[in-house]
């Protein structure tokens, strides 16, 4: 078995809400666990609350973890993350508009992160480099998209961007928090593919942070279903989504907008509310507000998780696991 | 046959651009039935949203409408004065915008806003106005107490229906909806959608839909116009659409939708960039991306003729008649 | 890659002045003064503190706006003191502009207490009325060189331009990009200089201007009540004089209007600009420019 890239153990990250003197903390991560292998691509996956994007922050290195261990190529991150895991984990920002500066040239980022990463290659080299790195990700010609303004390119050009830029630094692991969210649903499929070639031909993993089951059916090998904080279910992409065993998952599912499906597959799915806000959280499951098959021991106690098989785990009470 | 409650010919929009106008809206005609709901699907830049504010009459500089007419029952509202129009506004016709964050105003409660819209549009006494603000409100499922709340205080979803219930208020026959789910999370969306139709099952009104994303509106919308460089090239029922798509650019799309079901197969997507608006191509628009494109594709710009109430801008589909 | 930002600027600029008809005026009307301040020996024709003139003389051509009741000539006099003048604009503006984008960057980006502590501070000079500090400090100095003014002007000035660039600091921090910044592991010297201050390239021009224009009216005022050296040429010292000498009511109005008027000429070229610079900084300011008038065809 080899060496996951990264191991991340029941790490929380917490925040202080409310203003001067409240006592109120936002539990954004609550106790996640998993692992990214080489070359794979891990798919988290959760609405807006479930602490998708807290978790490849704290990951890039932009706050530390409230608690729990952060495992990086084997070594144990401390507070402070070092420039060298900056370097081979870095991150792939979500708005296309929001994530470049628009008074700089565009090459102009691509060539700080061989400057500061790649430290082996001089001047010439650092040209010739940044050229590969955005024809890779499929913006040609090299050369002359470098010389534009981010606003001589399209959304999908930026994002295209973002990850030439991830990749200068040489990554093992790419943290790709929602890449495709704010694009054009046609637009999406060239990222999405290019994501998938650098799993395929460079061996980089990618952690990729998405609401969008079917964009994570198309590149993930594992998904990780989050809600409310937590980690209510993980397996292989394809045991997720021919089984889903937790009822948060098979929520998703029914819901996930898909023009194949007939018109009667709209099931009747009543939505019984929204992701709660979870500060200062008692024991429970989180889902129990709105789920169909809740029971008491769910409100009292937090379901663990627990293994369906080798892959695929769960954290709910009304699954059968025997 | 009843009348139309919308009937769109040959609308055109220009946009002031330093380099020249940009013909964001190139001629699009359309009738909506009474109660029917129609979606307009396409990416961004193709005027979708342009086209939506140019029938509400809402357009400001740099945008003018230039050509073409606009008939709500009858009535072409691009020859009305503001104070006709106002008439019609929110009575007739109301808008649910993109973002409900951004359209509602931050320092009003929710109750506020609602009695503005009414007093604005209506000579109501408090009671009324009152009275009317609980009635919508419930419409979309929200707790009556939400009257005094201010929209921070609500969730995304609660946002988008409260802008729902507003445009509710006077029983419009129309409501104009600029992607209203986009801000919202897969759950909240459905939920919306579907509370979209059941007001519009019990209320009859009519729904002009504008979106990028055309797996939302699938299990909704009655018929689907795709739009292209500011141009309708297929229109016709959903369904038909989807299952069947005849445009060249309309297959490309549906392609592009990776599905949670079915096989796994590779995407690509379509190759290329909307044209310029300033300067587009002399023949079809969407010759230069489409792997079908003929000479005569190149030089002549198609029509957009319907066949047994489907309708295709394409040569090759409706080939050109040359006398 | 290293300097194309400045030329852009710079390009831009040119472009900008010709097209925003406020911004041209503002730069023409510097610039003459700029020329002026720079070389006062083309434009006196006589020496401006020699008292041999025929005093409180009317106008002529050797004379074009009188002489003082000290028998100098009026408008070399006026001349010869714009350079103090424009001087303390230039300065004072450099100065302060300086230190509001120190402690409001700082404050910003730094937040916590940091922000707590820099934002008391700018908040109470803010607060603190600006004319009588301006006195109380000139008066305690004592001595009124050029310099003097200059740091009672700076101490009063910056506390304005520190807030507003704060703000906008605020507003940019949160954009991806500089968590972008962070992310790939740039130093926070790095982010401050090259990814944060740039973007603000135009409210701090704005700020700079609106910082030069009230360094001309307070020192003229700090001139006019006496607290500037009386005996150096400026419009302030001027006024303070034919004051003095009641000029208006001796028959000599021209002795006070001219360094006036000169002072208006300067603050509204400023002002100006200061406009033409706002509506770049935000572009919802911007003139409407003249809309065609076809309407829809039915």
């Amino acid at each position: 078995m080899t060496d996951a890239v990264l191991k991340v153990d029941k790490m929380s990250r917490y925040f202080r809400v409310g203003g001067f003197r409240s006592s109120g903390t936002l539990h954004a991560t609550d106790e996640v666990s998993f692992e990214v292998a080489p070359s794979e691509i891990v798919a988290l996956v959760g609405e807006s609350g479930s602490g998708k994007s807290t978790i490849a922050r704290v990951l890039a290195g932009l706050y530390p973890p409230t608690s729990g261990t952060i495992t990086f190529e084997g070594e144990v991150q401390g507070r402070r993350t070092s420039r060298k895991v900056r370097g081979r984990m870095p991150m792939v920002f979500q708005d296309p508009f929001g994530s470049i500066n628009p008074v700089l040239r565009v090459g102009h980022s691509l060539q700080r992160s061989l400057k500061l990463h790649r430290p082996e290659l001089d001047r010439a080299a650092r040209d010739v480099e940044a050229v590969a790195l955005v024809e890779r990700v499929g913006l040609l010609p090299g050369a002359e998209v470098l010389h534009r303004y981010p606003h001589e390119l399209s959304g999908g050009q930026r994002q295209r961007l973002g990850f030439a830029q991830a990749l200068a630094s040489r990554p093992s692991l790419i943290l790709a928090d929602e890449p495709v969210s704010m694009l054009d649903v046609s637009i999406r499929i060239g990222l999405l593919n290019v994501m998938k070639g650098l799993r395929d031909q460079e061996h980089v993993s990618l952690l990729y942070i998405t609401h969008d089951l079917a964009s994570a059916r198309y590149v993930a090998d594992r998904m990780i279903v989050l809600y409310a904080g937590r980690i209510v279910e993980e397996g292989t992409t394809e045991e997720v989504i021919a089984n889903p065993s937790h009822p948060y998952t098979r929520l998703l599912m029914a819901t996930a907008p898909d023009p194949r499906l007939p018109l009667s597959h709209d099931t009747d799915v009543e939505d019984l509310g929204e992701p709660p806000k979870v500060i200062n959280p008692g024991p429970g499951c989180r889902f129990a507000p709105r789920c169909p098959l809740a029971m008491d021991q769910c409100r009292t106690s937090t379901p663990a998780m627990v293994s369906l098989s080798p892959t695929k785990r769960v954290a709910c009470y009304a699954v059968d696991t025997s | 046959m009843s009348t139309p409650v919308l009937e769109v010919r040959d609308l055109r929009v220009e946009y002031s651009t330093p380099a020249g106008p940009a013909e964001a809206v190139a001629g699009v005609s359309f009738d909506l039935a009474p109660g029917e709901f129609l979606a307009i699907v396409g990416e961004s830049g193709c005027g979708k949203s342009t086209l939506l504010f140019s029938i509400a009459q809402l357009l400001t500089y740099p945008a003018e409408t230039v050509g073409g007419s606009v008939k709500f029952d009858g009535v072409d509202l691009t020859t009305l004065s503001p104070e006709e129009l106002r008439q019609h506004r929110w009575r007739d016709i109301s808008v649910v915008m993109q973002s409900a964050m951004n359209a509602l105003n931050p320092t009003l409660s929710i109750g506020a806003q609602l009695a503005d819209a009414c007093r604005a549009h209506t000579d109501w006494d408090d009671e009324k106005i009152a009275q009317r603000s609980a009635e919508v409100l419930e419409m979309v499922s929200i707790d009556v107490t939400h009257l005094k709340s201010f929209p921070f205080q609500l969730s995304g979803g609660m946002r988008q229906r409260a802008m729902i219930a507003m445009a509710l208020l006077l029983e419009p026959k129309l409501i104009i909806m600029d992607e209203p789910t986009s801000a919202l999370d897969v759950v909240a969306q459905r939920s919306l959608m579907r509370q979209v139709e059941n007001l519009r099952r019990e209320l009859g009104f009519a729904v002009l839909f504008v979106t990028h994303d055309m797996s939302v509106v699938s299990h909704f919308s009655d018929r689907l116009a795709v739009m292209y460089a500011g141009e309708i090239v297929e229109l016709g029922t959903t369904r038909e659409v989807f299952d069947r798509p005849r445009h060249p650019y309309s297959s490309g799309l549906m392609d592009a939708f990776p599905s949670i079901v079915g096989a796994m197969k590779e995407l690509t997507g379509i190759a290329g960039n909307p044209p310029s608006l300033v300067d587009p191509p002399q023949g079809c628009l969407f010759a230069p991306r489409c792997h079908f494109a003929t000479d005569e594709c190149r030089e002549f710009r198609p029509e957009l003729i319907s066949v047994e109430g489907h309708a295709v801008r394409c040569h090759l589909v409706n080939p050109r008649v040359v006398t | 890659m290293k300097r194309p930002h400045l030329l852009r600027s710079a390009a831009s600029a040119g472009r900008f002045l010709r097209r925003d008809k406020k911004a041209l005026i503002g730069s023409i009307i510097l610039f003459v003064l700029l020329v002026i301040a720079a070389f006062p020996s083309w434009f006196t024709p006589d020496d401006p503190a020699a008292e041999v003139y025929n005093p409180g003389a009317g106008l002529s051509w050797a004379h074009p706006l009188g002489t003082t009741s000290f028998g100098q000539d009026v408008f070399s006099q006026v001349m010869a003191g714009t350079r103090q003048s424009v001087m303390i604009a230039l300065v004072v503006g450099f100065l302060c502009t300086i230190l509001s984008v120190a402690v409001g960057v700082t404050a910003a980006y730094a937040g916590g207490l940091i922000d707590d502590t820099l934002s008391l501070v700018t908040d109470v000079i803010l607060v603190i009325p600006t004319f009588p500090l301006i006195i109380v400090i000139a008066a305690y100095t004592k001595s009124a060189s050029f310099w003097t003014i200059v740091f009672v002007l700076v101490v009063t000035g910056w506390s304005y331009g520190a807030r507003q660039l704060r703000v906008q600091a605020l507003s940019l921090r949160n954009r991806d990009y500089l968590l972008a910044a962070r992310a790939r592991g740039e130093s926070s010297w790095y982010i401050i200089s090259v990814e944060l201050i740039p973007p603000m390239t135009s409210l701090i021009v704005a700020n700079f201007l609106g910082a030069a224009l009230y360094a001309v009216l307070a020192a003229a005022g700090l001139q006019f009540v006496g607290l500037g050296n009386v005996n150096t040429e400026s419009w302030g010292t001027m006024l303070y004089w034919a004051q003095n000498n009641e000029a208006l009511s001796a028959g000599l109005p021209l002795w006070a209007l001219a360094p006036g008027i000169m002072i208006a000429i300067l603050g509204s070229a400023l002002a100006l600009l200061n406009y033409a610079f706002d509506e770049v900084s935000n572009p919802a300011l911007r003139p409407v420019a003249g809309r065609r008038r076809r309407k829809a065809v039915a």
